[in-house]
């Protein structure tokens, strides 16, 4: 509780004696003799104690031009009571105004406290080595790049580097949701926010405090809150209008009725009273974002970084789910799977295995390395010469002189040599040496652990279409598919055909339907694919603890990569709605049945102030219940 | 040039009522009033930044007499 809450709970409480005290003596009929005034003079003390700060506000807002202000309608329908003589209701709904008030900031500042101690990947302060070797404790910023930092057993890694000495076992569960210890040595890089383990390390700084992981991080899903849902705009312009309009029936009812004799004025402005007390749209516009806020909160304390209550609010809404092939469902690391000499028997397994690790001695590419790394032994490069690689064919390069191809079919056919068609899935490298085919071998990508539990998690929470989009051979993209049970493969295509195909997806969606209910979001590693990602309605992007291409291109970012945390926070995403959901018709409900009461006769003041501060306290208590959302199925 | 200041607000709508005020200020790009983090943050030309940072927080104390923008 902050000083200023302190403050006004002891004034309620004084207050609150006091109010108890006249009821007592009011029944007991001590207060009967005394002349209105007395009366009056007795409960005006009490109520100027609890209200002063809402009458000083209600004024110096009119002067500024505010009319349809909270404390100016508090204000005017107290002064209400008090005119008709309802001296205790006047001193009560002021009361009761007063500690639901401090009740709702309570609550408020509460959750924003559970929020923040949430996301407390913030480092305090970093140990700078000075050039005399001393450690001096500063704040984080102020530390430049290319200094040296101590980070001792239990601290946060305060910015991110390299080990200059030491290893340890870091802990990113604080980035990631997942408390995997990475084993670091001297040499390896380093994140901040990471917790260190156990041993001490030194750490030479390669990035400001602004630029580390952890202040983007922060940064990140500080911002995502002033990304308004569409839900939010909506309740922003609703509580223009419906401030007014109460107020405005307030005051018909004050006056109509009376004037056509169908009531006394005091019951007509008891009842406009009502009215002013109901028309604060408090609940509504505080539910909504504090709604989000959770749902933002629950997500990044399971490693998922959603960009803005937008986002969060498409993903919910998201039926069909695109995704990349290589390094989003498969790791993007190439072995080689099968081995496979020509049937002419000329070369044997090895010596098939040992020319292709030649042939592929030269280039870097990932499928190179695959095969090299399965020969295992070293290379004699000076074997090699001319080597050529052909763009979209494979390599030709020449070994002890002679001709070696390596490639696809195509390859092998400029050059007039027949191979043996191979139908293994994955991507094959046929090789041609002496002018003859010897054989060829079979790569694969491996699925990533998970990956099929992901999509059918995914599809348990209703997801209507699943569609994997890739560069690689059909029957490659079919293994993958069939293996993760996909809906649909689109292989074979160039990064822009990905683009189009996306755009496909969102046509055929908005077409049929002739509204923008169905969301498309597309999944992918965030390295190649950043058009994609911005094209369709939520792009998912793998974080890989820091890539700053996927973490500027996506909406949501998976801080682990783990593509099972995607059903994770569709279902985070989905309660997060149906709560901020409940939250709007529940004020509202309870609202318009209270003006109906009221304008009825049958509400009394109390039931207003707890249309006003009461539902406003519920509603952040049931928003408060996305926090505690972890998205597993049930 | 794009600032966020600490802000203090006490109720929902109050923020929201402060940004719809520095909205409609000359010179001001985008304005939030960020309830959740208490937040304040002002985007506007480099040249008038402090001139438009100085209306704004007048335009706010102007709708809600309590808030307090730290600068």
């Amino acid at each position: 509780m902050t000083k200023k809450m302190k403050k006004t709970r002891n004034r309620i409480l004084i207050v609150l004696g006091i109010f108890v005290l006249l009821l007592v003596l009011s029944h007991l009929g001590i207060l009967d003799p005394l002349p209105w005034w007395g009366r009056f003079l007795i409960y005006l003390v009490p109520y100027l104690m609890i209200g002063y700060d809402v009458l000083r506000k209600a004024v110096i807002n009119i002067s500024h031009g505010q009319v349809f202000d909270e404390n100016f309608l508090m204000m005017i329908a107290t002064f209400g009571a008090f005119g008709i003589g309802e001296y205790s209701e006047a001193l009560a709904v002021m009361l009761f105004y007063q500690v639901g008030e401090l009740f709702q900031s309570y609550a408020v500042g509460k959750s924003r406290n559970s929020i923040a101690d949430m996301m407390s990947i913030a480092p305090e302060s970093a140990g700078l080595v000075r050039e005399d070797q001393t450690v001096e404790e500063v704040e984080p910023s102020e530390v430049p790049v290319g200094a040296t930092i101590v980070v001792r057993a239990g601290e946060k890694v305060p910015l991110d580097g390299v080990v200059l000495e030491g290893s340890s076992f870091l802990d990113t569960a604080a980035l990631t949701g997942e408390s995997v210890p990475r084993r670091v040595d001297v040499g390896s890089e380093v994140i901040s926010g990471c917790v260190n383990g156990d041993g001490v390390l030194r750490i030479r700084t390669t990035k400001a405090y602004e630029d580390s992981t952890v202040a983007r991080i922060l940064d990140l899903v500080e911002n995502a809150s002033n990304k308004k849902s569409r839900m939010e705009n909506f309740i922003t312009r609703f509580a223009r209008y419906y401030t007014p309009v109460v107020t405005l029936g307030a005051v018909l009812l004050a006056v109509v009725p009376p004037l056509l004799g169908l009531m006394p004025f005091s019951d007509a402005i008891r009842r406009a009273c009502i009215f002013l007390i109901v028309s604060c749209p408090c609940a509504l516009v505080i539910s909504v974002p504090l709604g989000f806020f959770g749902g933002i909160g629950a997500g990044s304390r399971i490693g998922v970084l959603v960009k803005g209550s937008n986002f969060l609010e498409a993903v919910a809404q998201a039926d069909v789910f695109i995704f990349d092939k290589t390094g989003t469902l498969t790791r993007g690391e190439f072995r080689v799977v099968n081995v496979i000499p020509a049937r002419d028997g000329a070369y044997d397994r090895d010596e098939l295995l040992e020319i292709a690790a030649y042939g592929e001695g030269m280039s870097n590419h990932p499928i190179a390395s695959s095969i090299r790394t399965c020969y295992g032994k070293n290379l004699e490069l000076s074997r090699l010469s001319d080597a050529e690689e052909v763009a979209g064919k494979g390599i030709i390069v020449h070994l002890d002189g002679v001709e070696l191809l390596l490639g696809n079919t195509a390859l092998l056919q400029s050059r007039g040599i027949t191979c043996e068609p191979c139908d293994q899935a994955g991507t094959i490298v046929y090789v041609a040496y002496h002018g003859h085919y010897i054989g060829c071998i079979v790569i694969s990508d491996m699925t990533k652990d998970g990956a099929a539990e992901a999509i059918a998690d995914l599809k348990a929470t209703g997801v209507k279409r699943t569609i994997m989009l890739t560069g690689d051979r059909k029957e490659a993209a079919a293994a993958v598919a069939n293996a993760l049970s996909i809906d649909e493969v689109h292989a074979e295509l160039l990064p822009t055909d990905k683009v189009f195909e996306v755009e496909k997806v969102l046509n055929d969606l908005h077409n049929n339907k002739g509204e923008s209910g169905e969301k498309v979001a597309f999944v992918g590693d965030g390295i190649n694919d950043a058009p994609v990602l911005m094209r369709a309605d939520v792009g998912i992007a793998m974080g890989s603890l820091g890539s700053d291409a996927a973490i500027e291109a996506a909406d949501i970012v998976l801080m682990d990569d783990d593509v099972r945390k995607i059903a994770r926070i569709v279902r985070i995403a989905r309660k997060t709605l149906r709560i901020v959901k409940q939250n709007i018709f529940f004020a509202l409900a309870v609202k318009v049945i209270i003006l109906v009461l009221g304008a009825m006769g049958l509400a009394s003041m109390w039931l207003a102030v707890f249309g006003d501060v009461g539902v406003a306290v519920l509603a952040i208590l049931n928003a408060m219940r996305t926090l505690g959302e972890d998205g597993k199925a049930k | 040039m794009k600032k966020s200041y600490k802000c203090e607000v006490d109720c929902a709508n109050c923020a929201a009522k402060m940004e719809e005020a520095v909205l409609k200020l000359e010179g001001v790009k985008s304005a939030r009033v960020n309830f959740m983090t208490q937040k304040f943050t002002l985007e506007a030309d480099d040249d008038r930044y402090d001139e438009v940072l100085k209306a704004a927080v007048k335009a706010c104390k102007n709708v809600e007499p309590d808030c307090e923008i730290e600068i």
